[in-house]
């Protein structure tokens, strides 16, 4: 898959190493944004580029302009409060932009 | 079993007598019931080919290009990178482009490429469904799509890697990588001591599929 034309897509806020929080939403309809992750707070690690937005591919729409996509890190022990594992293990996970809040 | 009438550690060279002894018929893929899904493609597939939109053929095509990719692509990969520095900086940096240089049809996935070293070890799942590198390691195995791995190797993976015979010292960081959108990975492996020498053939016979997803280590013998 081809990333859409720059003028088609949202241009991005985020940069890698900036602090990010994940939306604690739950909208209906189909949403790549993991359950377990909303709400929690991760760093930037890349921009991936831009896609269209999955939760409107999902309904046969165009699903653009095309969302910028991330991965963001966790640290695991913040992620799961039973987290049986050293400090330093992590998870990361691919977030669209609009799912993203900037972290001051 | 009539196990008085037919005693073991017979050599199974003489008359096998179907009659006393029948084996339990091995079923056949029409002897499960069809679920929604497969009725829902059958019927969707002989109605695109009624309208003449495909034929049968270029669905057959379609199903056996899918069926010979296979992990050795990746492990090719894995093993020019190992031997090749440059190589291995370019498959980090972009693994598409890196496999389409090994003439490996790459194009429809943008693939990471994630280093396991001796600090770091990379696993990977897609707990929403079930993403995987399939241009570059075919089909994923049934365990990657199963409910139990896809929930449990996020908040428990040193436990679920120990089930499948790796353990990770706790001073080397555990990271899994949720495949949830449009990004496919595969895990570098860690060139294992005492192959020094081994040229690209050797080295990608011991890099298998699991070490791919990270599940595993690449072993000697």
């Amino acid at each position: 898959m081809s990333a859409p034309a720059a003028d088609t897509a949202v241009p991005a806020r985020f940069k890698p190493g900036d602090r990010v929080a994940v939306r604690s939403a739950d909208p209906p309809g189909h949403i790549r944004t993991p359950w377990y992750i909303r709400g929690h707070t991760g760093t930037v690690e890349r921009l991936c580029g831009a896609f269209p937005n999955p939760e409107e591919l999902a309904f046969h729409r165009p699903g653009l302009p095309a969302q910028p996509l991330y991965r963001v890190r966790f640290p695991q022990a913040q992620v799961w409060p039973d987290y049986r594992g050293p400090a330093h293990d992590t998870i990361e996970i691919e977030i669209f932009q609009h799912w993203l809040e900037p972290v001051r | 079993m009539a196990n008085e009438a037919h005693p073991h550690h017979h050599d199974h060279a003489h008359g096998h007598d179907h009659k006393t002894h029948p084996h339990p018929k091995q079923p056949d893929l029409e002897d499960q019931p069809l679920g929604y899904y497969q009725i829902m493609e059958i019927a969707v597939r002989e109605l695109l080919i009624e309208k003449g939109i495909v034929t049968a053929d270029e669905i057959r095509q379609a199903l056996e290009v899918i069926d010979s990719r296979t992990p050795a692509m990746g492990a090719r990969m894995v093993a020019r990178a190992w031997t090749d520095p440059a190589y291995k900086a370019r498959l980090l940096a972009d693994g598409s482009a890196a496999a389409q240089e090994l003439g490996i049809d790459s194009s429809e996935v943008k693939l990471i490429v994630v280093e396991n070293t001796a600090k770091l070890h990379n696993v990977v799942v897609c707990t929403l469904c079930s993403c995987y590198p399939r241009p570059i390691l075919g089909l994923p195995p049934d365990w990657y799509k199963s409910r139990e791995y896809r929930s449990r190797v996020v908040r428990e993976p040193r436990a679920v890697l120990r089930e499948f015979g790796t353990d990770i010292p706790d001073d080397v960081e555990m990271r899994v990588h949720d495949s949830t959108a449009d990004m496919r990975y595969l895990v570098l492996p860690e060139r294992p001591k005492g192959t020094e020498g081994w040229d690209e053939a050797k080295l990608a016979a011991i890099v298998s599929r699991d070490c791919m997803i990270g599940v595993t280590k690449p072993r000697l013998g």
